[in-house]
């Protein structure tokens, strides 16, 4: 097997995790699971900090991904709150269905 | 041996990835999310970063999903149903993202060709808690404020938005 | 010596008139008025005893009006010679003229802004007269068009005095157009337009003997001039500007305004003396005006359209003077027309004026008893029309056909005939009214002081105003040619006796014999009457056609269709179709904003990473 994995890949994964986040954002339908999707993509790009991280031998990556982390969890509780605020207004959980703001 | 664990983690969170974005169930697509999280915070051990590998799993893992779970089981989501809206999403999404992920697979490709190395596990134990301890209360000490101020205004947004009307 | 207060007076006298006239009483706008102009002519007269005799060129720069690369124009005012006999002229007649008007329009309502307006014309025609520029002298032209507009149209609520200042605008406006091509012209070749620049660079110009720029430039300005003193074909609005009030007709266009295109030949009479084939035309086109005016007068019924025709034929006359190089001659004679002419014409009001409105020649008659000063006066005006030696007009007119006799005979011999019928028709315009029995029903009175003492003070220079040398003070200007013979005036002078005989045998000794020639006549008297149906040409051949034009192409077809429906309403209506289209971006999907960002950002990431090699 291979010895060590090249750095290379981390950032692939990274990309491909991404990706996913991306596609369940578009694709589902629920708005909680669009949130979590997003919480997917910001998982991935802390993953690529922390890469280039290792690869500069520099601490401020992780710095950045840490305040990501913070910002993500404020981020979360805020927007949850919001969900509730949008099922108590409009009885509905789907994304299709909240499209008021529209011409 | 590193390797190997990478792989598994590679799997997991691969694996994880799609059983959230192809569940029809909210708490299903939450369970999985945590085991992303949970492989991802491995990916980090693998390359050395030891805190932030803790505060993945203690934040994200502890609090974050945990919020959504309560918030699952309190608005007592269902699974989703049919929706025949956003038909440019349904019909534009896949083909754009793929190109996306090629694109930026080959970009990473093209400029990190040369200068690409080897993830060795303990070739760098500069992750500890004591690094980023001085690094952030001497070079981030604004940011770090300024994040503080964030979470707190986020607490107060939180409360209000989602408190019960008090007739 | 300040020239600018000679045009400054009437200015004056229209603002205050203009502003207060409906609330001033009748004596105050008196005041105003006639001082106003009378102080005009009290300037002209210390100014021209300051600088008797003058030798040169009084000229003063008041202010740059227009400085723009290499074009400069001033308000400058000049005073020479010639300018010393306009000034006289226009003051001296047009004071009379407003004294005369006090008496005529004292029962007119608008009688502040009659005066009003007859101010502004003096104003215009002063500053006209005193330009040193052509620029200038193109303002005041068409200041004087306006001020012929507002005083023919006086009697407003009348349909046919609005056409009739309609159709006398825009006919000079068709004359100030040949006009306007002819300063631009000059402009491009001189860069200057001031009197004594162009003059001097003229001199070294050789003079053409084929058509080149200067004659192309002179022909245009004669348009202008066409125009302005009603020469044809451009006469057609004179006859019907009878339509203002008729101390309007003498002053404006009997005394005045008509005889510009006259003082503007005269004034760049250097430019004329180097193209001698545009000399030519405007003598010919004076020639052929004065005879096809003088024949139509013999057959008008109405005594103010008589002297109107007399007017044009008059100006044919003046053409013929300065398009023969006798431009002293020219100017000589709109000196002296200006005198009996405006004679004629108040003379006429005062006819009109006691016969309470009565124009028709067939409703008067036998009124010598009842006013005997307009009698008196007007039969001097006519026989100083008629070139009868000693009067006024002999001298004038003689000046003019020995010029004639000169150079081209046959013009002479034209002229004189010409001067023939104009005796012809004055007088028996004169035996009409004065002569005979009354035939209408009104009670014929004199007329009052104020308006008799213009009379005879007109008639006293028609009487002697043809001792004053115009020639001879003009020399230094215009150098006048020995006359050898003196046939050119019993020619002329037995012409006009002949004139006056012969309508004295038809409307005096044998009435019936006029009554028996009309008939004979038959068509041509028809021909005659109707103005050859010249208006009736115009009308069909131009007014129609452009009227058709404007409704159904210009109307409908552009401005309808093309701009409001095409244009306007298209563009409203091309911006609500895009609109609509691009409405349905906003769809309110979160998912497809998301697919769109994503969409967006993948292009952003081709464009930085690839396309532009941005990632090495």
């Amino acid at each position: 097997m291979i010895d060590h994995i090249p750095f290379v890949w981390y950032l692939t994964l990274s990309a491909v995790l991404f990706g996913l986040g991306v596609a369940g954002f578009i694709y589902r339908k629920s708005v909680i699971t669009v949130f979590m999707s997003i919480e997917l993509m910001l998982n991935a790009v802390n993953l690529s900090f922390v890469t280039f991280s290792y690869q500069n031998k520099n601490i401020d990556g992780h710095i950045y991904s840490f305040f990501v982390m913070v910002v993500a969890a404020a981020e979360a509780a805020v927007g949850l709150a919001i969900i509730l605020t949008i099922f108590k207004n409009r009885g509905t959980l789907q994304i299709d269905e909240v499209d008021s703001m529209k011409l | 041996m590193d390797s190997i664990l990478f792989i598994i983690a590679a799997i997991a969170s691969i694996g994880c990835g799609l059983n959230l974005v192809l569940q029809k169930h909210p708490i299903s697509s939450a369970l999985s999310l945590i085991g992303v999280m949970s492989s991802v915070a491995l990916l980090y051990l693998l390359l050395g970063a030891e805190f932030i590998a803790m505060a993945q799993m203690i934040v994200y893992g502890g609090a974050v999903m945990v919020l959504f779970i309560f918030v699952i089981m309190l608005l007592n989501a269902g699974t989703e149903k049919r929706s025949d809206k956003s038909l440019f999403a349904q019909i534009a999404g896949f083909p754009l993202l793929a190109v996306l992920v090629v694109l930026i697979s080959f970009l990473i490709r093209e400029t990190f060709a040369t200068t690409a190395s080897d993830v060795k596990f303990g070739s760098w134990v500069g992750g500890t808690a004591e690094a980023i301890g001085t690094r952030l209360f001497t070079k981030f000490l604004l940011p770090f404020e300024v994040i503080s101020v964030l979470i707190l205004i986020a607490i107060l947004g939180a409360v209000v938005l989602a408190r019960k009307e008090i007739d | 010596m300040n020239l600018w207060l000679i045009p400054l007076c009437p200015l004056l006298g229209f603002l205050l008139n203009g502003l207060l006239g409906k609330r001033l009483p009748k004596s105050v706008i008196n005041i105003i008025a006639i001082g106003s102009v009378a102080a005009s002519f009290g300037f002209v007269l210390f100014l021209l005893s300051q600088i008797y005799p003058i030798d040169k060129t009084v000229s003063k720069q008041y202010f740059t009006w227009i400085q723009s690369g290499w074009l400069k124009i001033g308000f400058d005012l000049a005073v020479d010679r010639l300018t010393a006999v306009m000034l006289l002229v226009v003051a001296g007649v047009g004071l009379l003229i407003h004294l005369y008007s006090v008496g005529y329009m004292a029962h007119e309502e608008g009688y502040g802004r009659f005066f009003a307006f007859l101010n502004l014309f003096m104003f215009f025609m002063l500053l006209l007269v005193l330009a040193s520029n052509l620029l200038l002298v193109f303002v005041g032209w068409e200041g004087v068009g306006l001020c012929s507009y507002l005083l023919v149209g006086f009697y407003f609520k009348e349909k046919y005095a609005c056409d009739a200042a309609n159709k006398a605008f825009i006919v000079n406006r068709i004359g100030d157009f040949g006009f306007s091509l002819g300063i631009f012209l000059l402009v491009v070749h001189f860069r200057t337009l001031e009197f004594s620049a162009m003059e001097a660079a003229v001199k070294d110009m050789p003079v053409e003997t084929s058509f080149g720029w200067l004659g192309l430039i002179t022909l245009l300005l004669f348009v202008g001039a066409c125009g302005k003193s009603a020469q044809l074909p451009l006469y057609v609005w004179l006859p019907d500007a009878m339509a203002g009030p008729t101390p309007v007709s003498a002053l404006i266009h009997a005394a005045t305004m008509v005889t510009a295109g006259v003082y503007m030949v005269a004034r760049v009479s250097f430019l004329y003396d180097h193209a001698p084939i545009a000399m030519h035309v405007v003598a010919l086109v004076g020639l052929a005006t004065a005879v096809f005016a003088a024949t139509i007068g013999l057959a008008q019924n109405d005594i103010k359209k008589v002297f109107a025709y007399s007017t044009v034929s008059q100006l044919g006359y003046m053409f013929l003077g300065v398009g023969l190089g006798a431009y002293s001659a020219g100017i000589f004679h709109l000196m002296t027309h200006a005198f009996f002419k405006a004679l004629l014409f108040l003379g006429a009001g005062s006819v009109i004026h006691g016969l309470n409105g009565e124009q028709d020649l067939r409703h008067m008659g036998g009124l010598r008893k009842a006013m005997p000063v307009t009698f008196i006066t007007l039969g001097i005006a006519s026989l100083a029309i008629s070139g009868v030696p000693g009067f006024s007009g002999f001298f004038s007119k003689d000046a003019i056909l020995a010029a004639a006799y000169e150079s081209t005979p046959w013009m002479f011999w034209t002229a004189a005939a010409t001067a023939g019928l104009t005796a012809f028709y004055v007088f028996r315009a004169y035996f009409l009214t004065f002569f005979g029995k009354y035939r209408g029903h009104h009670h014929p009175h004199e007329s009052p002081f104020v308006m008799t003492f213009p009379l005879m003070v007109l008639a006293l220079l028609s009487l002697g105003g043809g001792f004053l040398s115009v020639p001879n003070w003009l020399a230094p200007m215009f150098p006048i040619a020995d006359h050898e013979s003196l046939q050119p005036m019993i020619i002329s002078a037995a012409f006009g006796i002949g004139g006056i005989l012969l309508a004295t045998l038809m409307y005096v000794a044998s009435p019936s014999l006029s009554d028996s020639v009309k008939s004979a006549a038959g068509p041509i008297y028809t021909l005659l009457l109707n103005k050859y149906y010249v208006d009736e040409l115009y009308s069909a051949t131009i007014v129609k056609p452009l009227n058709a034009l404007s409704r159904t192409v210009l109307w409908r077809g552009v401005d309808e269709a093309f701009i409001d429906s095409g244009l306007v309403n298209g563009l409203g209506k091309g911006l609500q179709a895009i609109g609509s289209v691009l409405r349905r971006w906003q769809s309110g999907s979160t998912r497809n904003y998301a697919t769109w960002i994503l969409a967006g950002s993948l292009l952003l990431i081709f464009v930085l990473g690839l396309a532009t090699g941005g990632a090495r």
